[in-house]
């Protein structure tokens, strides 16, 4: 093939499709970026700008300050973080044994896990508010935290046991031969060698429920209450809406997710392929 | 491999393992109560209410009803027929939007060349995004009077007057698919990029010597060596496409004139809007006897019950 059909195809099959999709993917980050940063009066103004023209970061300080997003925030943090620890230190025993052991009732077990995944949350919503309305948790950050980590139990499960599947055998054996209960031994020596894939499976767990929706929406009507997702939808549903202050209380939603993103990045392929239908 | 053999003279030697100790039920236990008390036991509930007149604004008529909201459901309500439609058409675009473009995306992302690290991480990106900040991105494009979509489209000649991309009932189905395309594309990219990188280049090299042409690379060794995983991940995202409400909850609400209420859609209006929760648990036991044909399915297909032997 000669160099300059050799060029000519690596700009059809590469170069244009992927600038094609690079835009596709990056526009509406950097729109709402973009929009975040524009005064009012810019933003619905019907001569569109492509970049800020009177550039103020007000929608930002309004957000977080007269919108309540510094409070969302921190319900959404509390929430999340509480929520996808509580699931490691589950999941982390379930995917030990799932692994480790041989018992009665495992395939049983596993069977459940994976269909749970197949559950849509739209389902539980009116049986976990009417429970939780007998017991009194009914707008409570608890209710959140227990449906959401019950929720991800069974995912960081499944990707725990992959994690510790990688860990061999013999190193716990001479952990026995030293003394070690199979407590110990899993306190001593899987546990250290399992932190990356914790923290990995924490991530996931914390970006999903940080995410989380529905639950949130039906759970919680307190506005100090309330976790960013909530907060954002109900400032687009108001009739008068301040796109300004929504763009930057999207910038500000999206943050911790996006960062956590990079860590958990080459984690996704495996993570994925184990079963999961949280995509 | 060394690890394989060292597992399995291990397994001998740690009695442990053995299925009389109580220490794997310990393990499970914390897990198990979560299970039982935020899942199996309101599944179960589901069930119970279904056959409940249970509406909080309407409780002199609560009580036990039989079958009524199966069959008013089934027999009489035109949006739950019209909501099956709007599912059907919902989680078959998606997933081919989906699935085609997500081939193209990791075929491309699966070649050799500089930055690729860094588009692959672009590409992916929209997978941490929840359903309801697509559609905060999203409703700032598709706006009728400051939206960006209008703009460009003006500007080119497409359209001549400002198009309401949300609410027109023509373009609602399709504004809200493309919102959903950008957030699912990652999940496909991601499973396809994972199964083409299994690929063994050997038979690449072969197809080369036999002078065959990318088509045909493409047609005869890619796609039959990816069709596990495409059947898979299809069967995956359909489930998760089906269940999906948080974009369409936030950037139509369903309308206009329920042209996006999907099932589920309709089952979070019935719950979170009317209150209605024994009608609305008659729907969820539909939607939960719908969703167990694709699970047997998927548990069929991966060969569960025989790898775990």
């Amino acid at each position: 093939m000669s160099r300059a059909m050799k060029k000519r195809e690596i700009l059809i099959f590469r170069i244009i499709p992927l600038v094609l999709i690079m835009v596709f993917i990056i526009f509406p980050f950097y729109w709402s970026l973009n929009t975040s940063f524009k005064p009012e009066g810019e933003i619905v103004s019907r001569n569109v700008t492509y970049y800020p023209h009177d550039f103020t970061v007000d929608n930002y300080v309004q957000a977080w300050v007269d919108v309540g997003f510094s409070q969302f925030f921190l319900n959404s943090l509390l929430i999340a973080f509480i929520s996808s620890a509580v699931t490691v230190f589950c999941a982390l025993f379930v995917g030990y044994a799932l692994d480790r052991f041989k018992f009665k009732g495992k395939n049983s077990f596993m069977l459940i896990l994976l269909c749970t995944q197949f559950l849509p949350s739209s389902m539980l919503i009116i049986p976990l508010f009417l429970t939780f309305s007998k017991v009194g948790l009914i707008n409570t950050r608890m209710s959140l935290i227990l449906v959401y980590t019950a929720f991800q139990i069974p995912f960081s499960s499944i990707m725990m046991r992959g994690f510790i599947q990688k860990i061999p055998v013999s190193l716990e054996e001479s952990a026995y031969l030293d003394g070690c209960t199979r407590f110990q031994a899993l306190l001593k020596v899987v546990f250290p060698l399992l932190t990356p894939s914790l923290v990995a499976c924490l991530s996931f767990a914390f970006v999903s429920c940080w995410n989380e929706f529905l639950y949130a929406l039906m759970l919680i009507n307190d506005t100090t209450k309330m976790t960013i997702p909530v907060g954002l939808s109900l400032m687009q549903g108001q009739f008068d809406v301040n796109y300004g202050s929504l763009a930057a209380g999207s910038m500000i939603a999206l943050l911790p997710a996006i960062a956590l993103f990079a860590y958990i990045q080459k984690y996704l392929v495996g993570g994925l392929a184990a079963g999961a239908v949280k995509g | 491999m060394a690890l394989g053999k060292g597992r399995k003279s291990s397994r001998k030697s740690v009695s442990l393992m053995s299925s009389k100790s109580k220490l794997p039920y310990i393990y499970l236990l914390p897990a198990m109560i979560f299970f039982i008390l935020f899942m199996a036991y309101p599944i179960l509930n589901v069930f119970f209410y279904s056959f409940q007149n249970y509406n909080i604004t309407k409780p002199y008529l609560n009580g036990f009803v039989g079958i009524k909201n199966f069959v008013q459901v089934l027999s009489q309500d035109a949006v739950f027929k019209s909501s099956l439609l709007v599912s059907l058409k919902w989680v078959v675009s998606q997933v081919l939007l989906q699935l085609i473009l997500g081939l193209f995306v990791a075929l491309i992302l699966n070649q050799d060349f500089a930055g690729r690290g860094m588009c692959r991480a672009v590409v992916f990106a929209p997978w941490a995004v929840s359903g309801v900040l697509t559609s905060m991105l999203w409703a700032l494009i598709y706006n009728e009077n400051m939206g960006v979509l209008n703009d460009i489209l003006l500007k080119i000649g497409l359209i001549d007057t400002r198009v309401a991309w949300v609410s027109s009932y023509d373009t609602t189905f399709w504004a809200l698919s493309v919102a959903e395309l950008w957030r699912g594309l990652p999940f496909f990219s991601i499973m396809l990029l994972a199964g083409l990188q299994g690929i063994s280049l050997d038979m690449y090299e072969a197809a080369d010597v036999d002078g065959c042409s990318r088509w045909q690379r493409l047609v005869y060794i890619t796609l039959p060596q990816l069709k596990n995983t495409i059947v898979l991940s299809t069967l995956l995202r359909a489930v998760w496409e089906f269940n999906n409400v948080d974009v369409i909850y936030n950037l139509t609400g369903g309308g206009p004139v329920n042209q996006t209420t999907t099932l589920t859609m309709y089952l979070t209006q019935t719950a979170v809007r009317d209150n209605n929760f024994g009608y609305g648990s008659a729907i969820a036991v539909i939607a939960f006897l719908l969703l167990s044909v694709f699970a047997a399915l998927y548990i069929k297909l991966t060969g569960f019950s025989k790898e775990e032997e």
